[in-house]
């Protein structure tokens, strides 16, 4: 079809300007992952955590960023993917990791499901409260039914079979760390398309304005649960890598705390910017893995003033900081100015 | 001739305040209707019952032979029934063309698609473009709304109106907050809706009003007083005595 106007967005202009930047960014972060396979042999084991939870907080900034739902809770769909994939290893001997992996994609969804559809009917402090309701249920219902999760023992014993039956999960962690890699590239460039997509414009309109929305002639509340069920999938792959790696599930994959740090790392990297996810969780975990080996006791002191910093310095996050600096160093330009 | 909206003695109390007592009002496809009143008269009650914000406890609402009355808003705009807000409703964030996009790609039904490029649908961008560009938003299409004019945002508002080709558009106050320089701006993009489009516009502003419907309908203490041709308006006993009280008939008698 040939343009008889000046085109109206990027995305307008092809496949290749739309998904330019998304592209680029996923090499980097790739071409980061691989560099500290190299880097960082003997942390292998943290760099996979670090991928596992990034993950997660990847999920919540759906829901957080693009929704406007205010969730304390989001660590019960994590936990939920870790468990149902760690069951079905343990139980069903199903072994293979892409399996599991899918295994806790899809009960992430279901559960993401269940949360969006209690969450979505209140919201701000009520919506708050419910989501810490929701994940200490779960904990607690994860507790109670040890014969299937080894109550507060945790689930151990998982025997994942080798990536295409030559990659064991070995002691090195390697297999674990590039089978994350793997998964982290998938997730990011899933989450490229559907953030480009026009229901993602919905759920950002929807955060901002529901009744102009609603006035468009769509219904809220399905379009937010998709979301739901989508962040419940991502958080579930998380949870499910976790798993994997190394082999335990635990209660503390479910827990208030978890959900509450994933909020800090979203924050702290930029709420509503899948990089500053990313960032976020890098930045939170390295510190805390560097921090706490110092210090085991006050490592969150140190957690609490790099927040107070960012609020202060940067209170759109690492990305939106960045951002900033960006402009300020290559001056203005109208498409982009705020 | 033939109503495409018919509103049949609508009703509505809050406790024991009756805000809209049996009001009816009929459309045909291209009228131009306004709804004027004092504050506190109804008109914002009025408008919520004709939107779906709130459920009438007495009377119909039909829209082109069906029967609306206990639909919600959404059901109501995807079957042509659109209004715009007196005080504008934007994503700030957005461009003007992102809203009229998203507006086509809903009446297309394909607002909802997760598997798709936001934009790339040509189709939508080319209308779009038409709409936007006709009501003279060129320049401003591709910036942020935040950072448009006041007065080129209700444009965005009419242009995402038009963009849902309703049958029947609500304009509560299309003017309101705007520079009175902008005003005929406004106006001249109210002339060029579609012909064949009923329209039903909310306002204060006397001058916009006349200028515009061919009809006027009054509501007085939530209950329709006048409802006949705008020369007609100032003359009746009803409205003179509602908007000056006794002075109506101390100016008749000067």
């Amino acid at each position: 079809m040939t343009m008889r106007h000046p085109p109206l967005s990027d995305a307008a202009l092809g496949i290749w300007p739309a998904y330019r930047r998304d592209v680029y960014g996923i090499l980097v972060v790739f071409a980061a992952s691989i560099a500290g396979y190299f880097m960082f042999p003997d942390s292998l084991a943290l760099l996979t955590r670090i991928v596992s939870i990034a993950l997660l907080v990847l999920s919540l900034d759906l829901v957080v960023g693009f929704c406007g739902v205010a969730t304390l809770g989001h660590a019960a769909l994590y936990g939920i993917g870790a468990y149902a994939a760690g069951i079905v290893c343990l139980r069903a001997g199903i072994t293979d990791p892409f399996l599991l992996v899918t295994i806790g994609a899809g009960a992430g969804a279901g559960a993401g499901l269940v949360m969006g559809a209690v969450l979505l009917r209140t919201h701000g402090l009520p919506q708050l409260v419910l989501s810490i309701a929701f994940v200490q249920l779960v904990q607690e219902g994860a507790n109670k039914a040890s014969a299937y999760t080894g109550g507060s023992d945790g689930l151990a014993g998982m025997m994942p079979a080798p990536i295409f039956g030559m990659f064991a999960f070995d002691l090195w962690g390697r297999s674990a760390y590039l089978f994350a890699i793997f998964l982290l590239v998938v997730v990011l460039a899933i989450l490229a398309v559907v953030a480009r997509s026009p229901f993602a414009m919905l759920c950002r309109g929807a955060k901002e304005d529901p009744v102009r929305v609603e006035a468009l002639g769509v219904s809220i509340r399905p379009v937010l649960l998709r979301m739901y069920a989508i962040s419940g999938a991502i958080a579930g792959v998380g949870g499910a890598l976790g798993m994997l790696a190394t082999q335990v599930v635990g209660l503390d994959g479910v827990s208030f705390e978890l959900s509450a740090n994933s909020l800090v790392m979203l924050a702290l990297g930029g709420v509503g910017s899948l990089y500053g996810a990313l960032g976020g969780t890098v930045a939170f975990m390295m510190v805390e893995h560097m921090v706490a080996a110092i210090n085991p006791f006050h490592w969150m002191t140190v957690i609490g003033g790099l927040m107070i910093g960012v609020v202060l310095v940067a209170p759109r996050g690492l990305a939106g900081g960045l951002d900033d600096l960006q402009r300020r160093m290559f001056g203005r330009n109208s498409e982009t100015r705020r | 001739m033939s109503a495409i909206f018919d509103v049949a003695g609508v009703t509505k109390s809050f406790g024991g305040l009756t805000v809209n007592r049996d009001v009816s009002m009929r459309f045909a496809a291209g009228d131009r209707v306004a709804l004027i009143g004092p504050n506190g008269a109804g008109k914002t009650t009025f408008v919520n019952l004709v939107t779906g914000q709130l459920v009438p406890d007495a009377g119909r609402i039909v829209l082109a032979g069906d029967d609306i009355t206990r639909l919600d808003t959404v059901a109501r705009v995807t079957r042509g029934l659109v209004r715009t807000f007196q005080v504008t409703r934007l994503f700030a964030d957005m461009t003007p063309a992102d809203h009229v996009v998203m507006t086509i790609l809903r009446r297309m039904g394909n607002a909802t698609r997760i598997l798709a490029r936001f934009g790339g649908d040509s189709a939508a961008n080319d209308e779009a473009y038409e709409i936007l560009d006709a009501l003279g938003l060129g320049d401003a299409m591709r910036r942020k709304v935040g950072e448009i004019a006041y007065g080129q945002q209700r444009l965005v508002e009419l242009a995402i109106a038009l963009a849902h080709r309703p049958k029947v558009l609500l304009l509560d106050e299309p003017a309101a907050g705007v520079a009175s320089s902008d005003v005929p701006r406004i106006e001249r993009a109210l002339e060029r809706l579609p012909p064949t489009l009923a329209v039903l516009m909310i306002d204060h502003d006397m001058d916009l009003v006349m200028r515009f419907a061919k009809r006027v309908a009054v509501l007085v203490a939530g209950e329709l007083v006048f409802d006949g041709a705008p020369a007609d308006v100032a003359r009746d006993a009803k409205v003179r005595e509602a908007y000056l009280g006794s002075y109506g008939h101390a100016s008749r008698d000067a």
